[in-house]
C-alpha cells in the first residue's frame, strides 16, 4: 500500500513537472532572449485549452484539438508580441508587468465574454483512458503515463533544437548578447516573434493536455504561471536545464508535500487537526523551498545572466 | 563650489537639496510655477474626496460616502506601495500580503472579542480585542515584522527576481489562509460589529470615512516627511544609482529594506481599516490579482508623485463603479486603458493634469 501510494504520487509529481516544464521553458526563454516578464504567459495556457476543447468538441478528434490548441496559442502569441510586446523591450521591469497584467484581463474577461463562466467539457481520447498495471501492483492512468511521455519528448525536442539547429543557434546567441547578433546580420524582430511564438505555443500545449486531465475554465492559467514562476526563479532565470530540474523539483515536492504532510502530522496530532495543518504547510512547501535556495544562491540553481 | 554641483547635477538628490535651500534662483521660480498647477489639481482632488461624502452624508446617499471611503483607503495602501515602487524602485508584486494580513488582523481580533475566546492561551493569555487603536498597532507591528522578513530574503535580489519572488512570498501566505481552516480558510471571516474607537461612534458612516481620511493624510504626510529627510535622498539615489550611494558610504541594503517595512506596514494599516469598513475578511484580498490592482493604482495616477497613488484610486474605483454598472466584463475595459496608459502616457493621470515631476 505505502509503496504503491509512494510510486503513484512519485508519477503525479513528474508528470505536473513536465507539465510545468511546458511553461516555464517559455517563460525563460522569453526572459532569456528578450528580457522581458510575461505575466500573460498563462493566457496562452488557457487559450490551447479552449481551442483544444472547442475544436475536439466539434470534429470529435482530440489529435486535431491538440493541434488547434497549439496553432491558436502560438498564433495568438505572435499577434500579441507585434501589437504590444515588442514595444515593451526597452520598457523597466515593472511596465512590462504592467501592459502583460492588462493583457490578462484582457484575455481572461474576454473569454469569459465569448465562452461564458462555466467551465467547458475536455477528456481524454478513448484509447488514452484506462489503466496500466506499473511494477509494485500500482494501477496508474495511461493519460498520465502518455503526458509524462510527451513531457519528456519535447524536452528533448527542445534540447535538440537548442543546441543543434539554426534557430537554436540564434537563441543562444541572443541570450548572451543581444546587440551582437543583430549587428551580425540576424533579424531580430522576426527572431523574437518567432520565440515568443514558441513559448507561447508550448503554453498551449500544457493548457490543452491538462485541460483533459481537470476543467477548461477562466483563469485556470494563473495558479500554473505563479508555478511556473517560482520554478524558473529556482532554476535561474534564462536557463532551460535550469527550468527543467526546477520543474520536476517543484512538481515532485508539492506532490508529495500534499500526500505526506497530513500523514506525517497525524503521528503526533488528532486527525481534524492534521489535516488542517497539513494541508496549509504543504500549500506554502514550494515557497519555503524557493525561499531557502534563494537565501544562498539569489540567481537560482543554474542562472544564464547576471 | 557645493552650488555648483547642484546646478550642474541634474539629479533629483540635488535639485532636492536646492529645493529646500532655494539658493538657486532659476529653480526656485521653476517650483513655483509648477506650484501653481500641480498645487491646484492636488488641493482639489484632496478637497473633493473631504467634501463630497460630507454632503453626500447630509444629502442621506449612505453609499456614496462608503464609496468615498472605499476610494480613501485603497488609495492609503497604494501611498505605501507607491513608497516601495515610486520612490525606491522595489517593484513589489506582493503588496497585497500586507493588506491581507491587516484585515486579518482586525476580523480574527473582532472573532475573538465576539467568542469571547483567547487568541491564544499558552504561553501567555492573548484575548481578542474589539478596538481599533489595538487592531491598528497589532496590524502595523505584524506587517512590519512580516515585511522586515520578506524584505530581507527579497532584497538580496533585484529585477525580475525580486519582482517574482515578493509574488511568491505572497502567494505563500495566500494558500495558507486559504487552506487555514480556523479562520474560515477560503470563505474568509465575517466581522459582526464593526471594532471600535474610544470617543467617536466608528459604525457612523461619515466618522468612519473621516478616520479613513485622516489615516490617509497622514500616511501621505509621512510620506512626503521621510522622502525629504536625508533618508529620503538616500532612497532616491538607491533607485537611481545605488553604486554611487555606495561610493558615498551609505549601504542601500538597510535602506531600502527599512523603506520597504515602513510600506508594508502603511499598507497593513490601510488592510486593517478596509477589513472594518466591509464587516468581512477573505483570502481576496491577499491574492495576486489584488497585488496587480494596487500596481496598477500606482501607474494610473503617476509612479513616484506624493498623489498619484490618491489619482490612481479615485479613477480605479470610480471606473470600477460605473464600467461595472454597465458591463460585468468591466475588466476587460480596465486592461485596455491600462495597456493605454502603460503603452502611451507613462506618467499617468496626473502628469497629464499636473505637469511631470522635477526629475522625471
Amino acid at each position: 500500500m505505502s509503496v504503491t501510494l509512494l510510486i503513484e504520487q512519485l508519477l503525479n509529481g513528474v508528470q505536473l513537472g513536465t507539465m510545468l516544464f511546458l511553461m516555464a521553458s517559455g517563460l525563460t526563454l522569453v526572459f532569456g532572449v528578450m528580457g522581458l516578464i510575461n505575466l500573460a504567459h498563462g493566457s496562452f495556457y488557457m487559450v490551447g485549452a479552449y481551442a483544444t476543447a472547442t475544436v475536439t468538441a466539434s470534429t470529435g478528434s482530440f489529435l486535431l484539438g491538440l493541434g488547434a490548441g497549439i496553432a491558436a496559442a502560438a498564433l495568438v502569441g505572435a499577434l500579441v508580441e507585434l501589437l504590444v510586446i515588442r514595444r515593451l523591450y526597452h520598457r523597466p521591469h515593472l511596465d512590462q508587468v504592467l501592459a502583460t497584467f492588462a493583457l490578462i484581463l484582457i484575455f481572461s474577461e474576454g473569454t469569459r465574454w465569448i465562452f461564458g463562466s462555466s467551465p467547458l467539457w475536455l477528456s481524454p481520447p478513448s484509447w488514452l483512458t484506462g489503466f496500466v498495471t506499473l511494477p509494485g501492483d500500482t494501477r496508474y492512468p495511461i493519460y498520465r503515463l502518455v503526458l509524462i511521455g510527451m513531457g519528456i519528448a519535447i524536452s528533448i525536442a527542445l534540447y535538440l533544437l537548442i543546441s543543434r539547429t539554426r534557430l537554436g543557434m540564434r537563441i543562444r546567441a541572443g541570450e548572451s548578447d543581444r546587440e551582437m547578433i543583430g549587428a551580425l546580420g540576424v533579424n531580430i524582430s522576426k527572431l523574437y516573434t518567432l520565440v515568443f511564438a514558441l513559448g507561447a505555443g508550448l503554453a498551449g500545449l500544457a493548457g490543452a493536455l491538462v485541460g483533459a486531465l481537470q476543467s477548461v475554465q477562466v483563469g485556470m492559467g494563473e495558479p500554473v504561471l505563479i508555478l511556473a514562476f517560482v520554478v524558473i526563479v529556482i532554476g535561474g532565470i534564462g536557463s532551460i536545464k535550469g527550468a527543467l530540474l526546477g520543474a520536476l523539483l517543484v512538481g515532485i515536492v508539492d506532490t508529495l508535500g500534499r500526500v505526506y504532510l497530513p500523514i506525517f502530522f497525524q503521528a503526533f496530532m488528532p486527525p481534524s487537526e492534521a489535516t488542517g495543518v497539513g494541508s496549509a504547510l504543504a500549500a506554502m512547501l514550494i515557497y519555503i523551498l524557493m525561499a531557502v535556495i534563494l537565501a544562498f544562491k539569489p540567481k537560482g540553481l543554474f542562472s544564464a545572466h547576471d | 563650489m557645493t552650488n555648483n554641483t547642484s546646478t550642474s547635477n541634474s539629479s533629483s538628490l540635488a535639485n532636492r537639496a536646492s529645493q529646500r535651500t532655494t539658493t538657486d534662483a532659476a529653480l526656485a521660480s521653476k517650483a513655483n510655477s509648477h506650484f501653481d498647477r500641480k498645487g491646484l489639481v492636488q488641493l482639489t482632488l484632496l478637497g473633493l474626496l473631504l467634501l463630497l461624502p460630507v454632503a453626500a452624508y447630509f444629502l442621506g446617499h449612505i453609499y456614496y460616502v462608503n464609496l468615498a471611503s472605499r476610494i480613501t483607503i485603497i488609495a492609503m495602501a497604494a501611498v505605501g506601495l507607491n513608497l516601495a515602487i515610486g520612490y525606491g524602485g522595489m517593484v513589489s508584486f506582493g503588496h497585497a500580503v500586507y493588506f491581507g494580513l491587516g484585515g486579518y488582523v482586525a476580523g480574527i481580533s473582532a472573532f475573538h472579542a465576539f467568542d469571547l475566546t483567547p487568541f491564544m492561551s499558552w504561553p501567555f493569555t492573548v484575548p481578542g480585542s474589539d478596538s481599533m487603536l489595538v487592531v491598528w498597532l497589532v496590524a502595523v507591528l505584524l506587517c512590519a515584522l512580516l515585511a522586515l522578513a520578506i524584505g530581507a530574503i527579497s532584497l538580496r535580489t533585484t529585477g525580475v527576481y525580486f519582482i517574482m519572488i515578493t509574488l511568491a512570498f505572497a502567494q505563500m501566505i495566500y494558500y495558507f489562509a486559504n487552506s487555514w481552516p480556523t479562520y474560515g480558510g477560503q470563505d474568509g471571516l465575517p466581522i459582526y460589529i464593526r471594532n471600535t474607537l474610544p470617543l467617536a461612534d466608528s459604525s457612523n458612516a461619515l466618522t468612519y470615512f473621516l478616520i479613513c481620511f485622516t489615516g490617509l493624510v497622514l500616511a501621505m504626510a509621512i510620506t512626503s516627511r521621510l522622502m525629504k529627510s536625508r533618508f529620503g535622498a538616500a532612497l532616491t539615489m538607491a533607485r537611481l544609482n545605488d553604486v554611487r550611494l555606495a561610493t558615498a558610504g551609505i549601504n542601500p541594503y538597510p535602506i531600502r529594506l527599512v523603506s520597504f517595512v515602513i510600506s508594508a506596514a502603511i499598507t497593513g494599516l490601510a488592510g486593517a481599516l478596509y477589513a472594518d469598513l466591509n464587516g468581512f475578511v477573505s483570502p481576496a484580498m491577499l491574492s495576486w490579482h489584488f497585488s496587480g490592482e494596487l500596481m496598477v493604482i500606482v501607474i494610473l495616477g503617476g509612479v513616484g508623485r506624493l498623489y498619484g497613488p490618491l489619482a490612481g484610486a479615485v479613477l480605479f474605483v470610480m471606473m470600477e463603479t460605473l464600467l461595472g454598472g454597465i458591463t460585468e466584463y468591466w475588466q476587460l475595459f480596465l486592461g485596455l486603458v491600462l495597456l493605454g496608459v502603460v503603452l502611451f502616457a507613462k506618467h499617468g493621470v496626473l502628469g497629464w493634469l499636473a505637469g511631470r515631476e522635477r526629475n522625471e
